[in-house]
């Protein structure tokens, strides 16, 4: 298959937001990348016409009951069987911001064995309200989550969070275990970093919302599922990036290019394989 | 049978509450001398079910199903024949 026969499906619901720029950031790798509304992939139940589905940002149904909680459930009991399928195949699933809210609440992520019917995290209030401001994440995968590993190791994404809820905590009792077997299985993907690049040590506002152990984002065990609470699809392009007007010539592309263009290859390779 | 429950979800206790916090503050620029706020959500569910015991089971399930996320929500209810 060819780079340019690769689906992307991106699905919308009311109140979701930057579906339109992650849905360029993809058409810009050469990609088919398609936005389609929540109730057309309800009627349809297609996802498997798509090689890769995306959750985007947003405040889906307006946060009611927790954030992405109603669309995660609406999700489970209208396409459930087809999401899960989706997922055993191996196809990447991504979930940014309110997405990754979604794929904690549908129990994808950590999904420690499988898909879990009650949450087994939590991406709760932030420690200092909604929080909307530029922050350095730190690539600290070890190669299991296939679709970041075209990253180079330890590449820091600056880009913004924007969120009231993205927290991410496991149950405070069980929660150095938890941690443990993330690590273990490679699951820990993104966590927040200090301008020097080292850890934010859960310091304010380089960790903007006191994530324990500054964790920004996570896979599933097999690696094709991840979450992330920060929005590289804000700094696609140079022009996107905070420093631009002091730039000249603001360089084409910004630090959210290579996250897209490594789940891109990662689609690509594996088809071609 | 028709039942009634009053759903009450707080966060667990040491988990940051902004909500509360704000709240808090703001109480005390009113004048009152409020120590803490701890913000919570209620639900009112009214839902049919064969008995009580059915609907005990039935409302536990909804709780953490949807209206609470157990890794970091309290919760309790009310029950009772609509």
């Amino acid at each position: 298959m060819r780079r340019e026969d690769i689906k992307v499906l991106l699905m919308r619901a009311p109140g979701t937001n930057c579906d339109t720029e992650t849905v360029r950031a993809f058409r810009d790798q050469g990609v088919q990348a398609h936005l389609v509304h929540t109730q057309r992939v309800f009627r349809e139940r297609n996802l498997e016409d798509y090689d890769v589905l995306v959750f985007p940002g947003g405040f889906s149904y307006g946060d009611y009951v927790r954030s992405g909680a109603i669309w995660a459930k609406e999700c489970e009991y209208r396409i459930g069987r087809e999401l899960e399928a989706f997922v055993d195949e191996g196809k990447p699933v991504i979930g940014i911001c309110n997405g990754f809210q979604q794929l904690v609440e549908m129990g994808f992520l950590p999904g420690w064995e499988g898909r879990s019917i009650y949450p087994e995290a939590a991406l709760g209030n932030s420690t200092r309200g909604y929080q909307n401001r530029w922050i350095r994440i730190k690539y600290v995968g070890g190669g299991n989550c296939g679709i970041m590993a075209g990253l180079e190791p330890g590449y820091i994404l600056r880009c913004p969070v924007a969120h009231g809820e993205g927290r991410f905590i496991f149950p405070p009792e069980q929660r150095e275990k938890l941690l443990e077997r993330l690590y273990n299985k490679d699951m820990l993907v993104w966590r927040y970093v200090k301008a020097d690049g080292s850890f934010a040590e859960l310091d304010w506002p380089e960790n903007p919302n006191g994530a324990y152990h500054d964790i920004a984002g996570i896979c599933n065990p097999e690696g094709t599922v991840m979450g992330l609470m920060p929005h590289p699809e804000r700094a696609y392009y140079g022009y996107l990036m905070p420093e631009w007007t002091r730039e000249r010539q603001p360089p084409q592309y910004g630090d959210g290019y290579p996250f897209f263009k490594s789940i891109v290859d990662y689609v690509e390779k594996k088809i071609q394989a | 049978m028709k039942f009634k429950a009053f759903v009450y979800v707080s966060l667990k206790s040491g988990y940051s509450d902004p909500e509360g916090d704000a709240t808090a503050e703001a109480l005390r620029g009113l004048g009152y001398g409020v120590e803490k706020v701890r913000a919570s959500k209620a639900y009112q569910v009214t839902f049919e079910a064969k008995d009580r015991a059915a609907a005990d089971e039935l409302i536990e399930e909804m709780c953490k199903r949807l209206l609470t996320n157990p890794t970091k929500d309290d919760y309790r209810y009310e029950l009772s024949e609509a």
